[in-house]
């Protein structure tokens, strides 16, 4: 079981809730167990999110796991110029 | 990948030294080949009408008389590229901006397209097309955009990150919120509180090559595009979805590039090029002029941002707030959103909140510019932190050491830093020279602070070791300043050769697999990580061939400075054997010898940079002189230092530019009124001094040399740099960016 830390516009999608626990090995599986509890998340997620486990951000590494007691915390997919 | 800690004290052969640009010559005699430079036998020239109106139903298109025109081969509108998104509403909007379909929604909207056997041909039938409008009320202005009376621009908008949602639909498309800790019990606390409210005017990338590109569509389905672009691999992409192309039968090539700075990370004109030469069955060359470049491509968000700081009589920010409303052109974006992540993340803050909000305009379809975002929050941010300083009474350098953030602060955006240089950058500009320099009468000096987030992303690269111990680099992200210099250095560095004998070429899309685009600062970050992992496979056969050629088991062969080497008492009088050598015999001991790497380059490290700014104000014109300036920045590790402080420089130079002059200004029929590098007016030599630059390396622990992004965050600091300077000179906060000759003596005489 992860603690995972949404911010605002998620928060919303979520039905308010700014922090949320799942049972998920990684990335992957905490996608698939946020879209399936949170439906209005869906939308959110297809846009892109990224995920910062203890400080650094992964936005393509679907398979990278989630340690017991990380800070898991869920952005925005951003881009660059 | 992960740093290795022994790099840190680790003496580099070939990384962190200075050889010459291996495009260098190229680009000093004309032979480098820039978009506009590729022609085909039997091209023809594209050009495209575009709506003076911002903001107008089609009521009609009629393309009879252009068609019948001699020297025409094809006439396009949005019926030759119909939605085929499926649903995906980015990539629609993406399509829209391409060719209005429905509706004009800014000056210089693309609605048709004709391709004829010359430029003047093309010009000629453009004037033939009759487009029938119907005018709509436009709103141009960010803050006029988000009142609730403002002209709808698009019906469909529903604010997102908002509960419930909104029941009517607005121009603001979306909000976001970001922060921690209780925000106004912590202000209700402060000693001392500066509110102000900032604008920043819209500004384009400013790259001095047009967009340009040749497409060519068979008549057996297959297509190339040679074109100038930040990421030729995603307008594969972009291009082949919106022309129902398969990815695989359409060929990108990029060329050498002239600058992008974001604004070539977008297609615009690329999918209109590849329909006109499908429906010619020609090669169609499309350039843009530098009025379509400015009306239609590029800019960055026009900002209005409300800031709120407080701090203790001990200089300690007890709460920071703000708001934050960026324009997105006439289509929804996320560009406040990455200004609300930005704009605190150099401090280590109790209660912070920040709220942005996506502001519908009719303007071009804003795009990324270097550190998308971050530059806007940070003028309102350093401006507001250099008043607070004042006010508490300490030195604004100090003041922001004590709050600066740290290795374990929890980020204004939400996680906990790792090893951070915002810091170090601080205690630098504390002890440069540049600080106690003495200053003259209507002369002031400010600094300020930035950060950027930096990206990875996917990446593919192939290293191909040649017969005569040449290697050959092939990667995927284009070169946008100086990436195969540095990456060619990392190859030497691995394989323990010279870096002359490395050549690094940017390959086309059916030569290797996907690679994002260069953007994100991760040309050389992500790159380096796939060309160390390519290497380091490369030696892993360099390695079995050597062992063949001794007869000895690989376990016993291990690869030092460019040599295999055996190892063990009963192989030690084996002469080692160099790369070379290994490679001359490849063709009896197995084949090529090639390294292949494909990886996703998690793990950028987050950047910081703090700039010092002196200028001199002309009281009776108000005109602005940059007298000196320096960038200290945290590299991770300066693969080529040259190049770093080459970034560093252009990054302030562009900042300059938009601190001082550079602005969209729009008449009060919506149409864009400086479209030209005349009235829009960015940095020449002339305008600035020489910029000096620190670079600190602070490893980046995911990168196996320490290497950080450096590309983005010198563009962060200077709007404030400059804003504090000025500000400082007159004795008014300066609020308004750019702040040009009238606005300063405005604020002069207010």
């Amino acid at each position: 079981m992860v603690e995972v830390t949404l911010w605002g516009a998620l928060a919303a999608a979520a039905e308010g809730n700014s922090k949320v626990e799942v049972e998920a090995k990684n990335i992957r599986e905490l996608f698939k167990k946020l879209s399936e509890r949170f439906p209005g998340l869906t939308p959110l997620m297809d846009r892109g999110i990224a995920v910062a486990i203890d400080g650094t951000i992964y936005r393509d590494t679907w398979s990278k796991e989630l340690p017991a007691g990380a800070e898991i915390y869920l952005l925005p997919r951003l881009a660059g110029g | 990948m992960t740093f290795d800690p022994s790099h840190a004290a680790r003496s580099f052969s070939s990384v962190g030294t200075r050889p010459i640009r291996p495009d260098g010559v190229d680009k000093v005699t004309g032979r480098a080949r820039y978009g506009a430079d590729f022609n085909m036998p039997g091209q023809l020239i594209g050009r495209i009408l575009r709506s003076p109106h911002a903001h107008a139903v089609i009521r009609k298109i009629d393309t009879s008389k252009a068609e019948q025109f001699p020297g025409v081969k094809a006439v396009v509108t949005a019926a030759d590229l119909p939605d085929l998104t499926d649903g995906d509403t980015s990539m629609y909007d993406i399509l829209d901006n391409c060719m209005a379909r429905n509706k004009a929604l800014y000056d210089g909207h693309a609605v048709a397209a004709v391709a004829a056997i010359d430029a003047r041909t093309a010009k000629q039938a453009l004037k033939l097309i009759d487009v029938e409008y119907e005018l709509l009320p436009h709103v141009t202005d960010v803050d006029q955009a988000f009142a609730a009376d403002a002209p709808l621009i698009n019906e469909t908008i529903f604010t997102t990150g908002v509960d419930p949602k909104p029941d009517r639909a607005s121009n603001v498309s979306m909000r976001s919120q970001f922060g921690h800790g209780d925000v106004d019990a912590g202000m209700a606390e402060a000693d001392f509180v500066v509110a102000r409210t900032f604008k920043t005017e819209q500004t384009h990338q400013g790259y001095i090559e047009p967009h340009a590109c040749v497409a060519n569509v068979s008549s057996d389905g297959t297509a190339d595009l040679w074109v100038c672009t930040q990421g030729h691999f995603v307008y594969r992409q972009h291009c082949a979805q919106l022309l129902g192309l398969e990815a695989s039968r359409l060929r990108v090539t990029s060329s050498e590039i002239g600058g992008g700075f974001g604004g070539k990370t977008h297609v615009w004109a690329e999918p209109v090029a590849l329909a006109l030469s499908r429906k010619a069955g020609r090669p169609v060359k499309l350039v843009m002029t530098r009025d379509e470049v400015f009306r239609a491509t590029g800019p960055t968000s026009a900002t209005s941002i409300d800031v709120k700081i407080g701090a203790m009589k001990d200089g300690t920010i007890i709460a920071a707030d703000a708001t934050l409303r960026y324009s997105c052109g006439p289509y929804a974006g996320s560009w406040a959103e990455v200004g609300a992540m930005t704009a605190f993340a150099c401090y280590k803050l109790e209660n912070v909140r920040t709220v942005g909000y996506e502001v519908l305009v009719n303007r071009p379809k804003t795009a990324a510019y270097r550190a998308p975002s971050a530059p806007m929050a940070a003028f309102a941010v350093e401006s507001a932190i250099d008043e607070l300083a004042k006010k508490v009474g300490m030195d604004a350098v100090d003041f922001r050491i004590k709050n600066a953030a740290q290795e374990g602060t929890k980020a204004s955006y939400g996680p906990v830093y790792g090893p951070i240089g915002i810091g170090p950058t601080l205690e630098a500009v504390k002890n440069h020279p540049h600080m106690k320099a003495s200053l003259g009468k209507n002369q002031g000096r400010g600094m300020a602070c930035g950060f950027w987030f930096n990206f990875g992303g996917q990446t593919c690269t192939d290293l191909n070791i040649g017969m005569d111990g040449t290697v050959s680099l092939a990667v995927g992200t284009v070169d946008v300043g100086g990436s195969r210099a540095s990456l060619s250095l990392v190859a030497a560095e691995e394989l323990g050769i010279d870096y002359a004998q490395v050549r690094a070429v940017i390959a086309d899309t059916s030569s290797l697999g996907y690679n994002d685009m260069t953007d994100g600062s991760r040309g050389t970050f992500s790159s380096s990580m796939a060309t160390i992992s390519a290497a380091r496979n490369a030696i892993k056969i360099l390695r079995a061939r050597a062992a063949q050629m001794w007869d000895i088991p690989v376990e016993d062969v291990t690869w030092e400075k460019g040599h295999a080497v055996a190892k063990g008492e009963t192989h030690g009088n084996l002469p080692n054997l160099s790369l070379k050598e290994i490679a001359a015999a490849s063709g009896t001991t197995g084949g090529p010898i090639a390294g292949h790497s494909e990886i996703v380059a998690d793990g950028a490290g987050v950047s910081f940079a703090t700039h010092i700014c002196d200028i001199e104000v002309d009281p009776e014109t108000g005109a602005t002189k940059v007298l000196r300036y320096t960038v200290v920045q945290d590299a991770g590790k300066a693969v080529h230092p040259t190049y770093v402080e080459g970034q560093y420089q252009g990054g302030a130079a562009q900042g300059i530019g938009w601190a001082l002059n550079e602005e969209y200004i729009y008449g009060k029929d919506g149409r864009l009124q400086n479209a030209g590098f005349l009235d829009y007016r960015i940095p020449v030599c002339s305008d600035l001094p020489m910029i000096d630059t620190q670079i600190l390396e602070i490893p980046n622990p995911n990168h196996p040399y320490g290497v950080r992004g450096v590309g983005e965050t010198s563009i962060v600091p200077p709007l404030a740099a400059v804003a504090n300077a000025v500000s400082n000179a007159v004795g008014v906060r300066m609020q308004h960016i750019p702040m040009s000759p009238p606005r300063i003596l405005a604020a002069l005489e207010a």
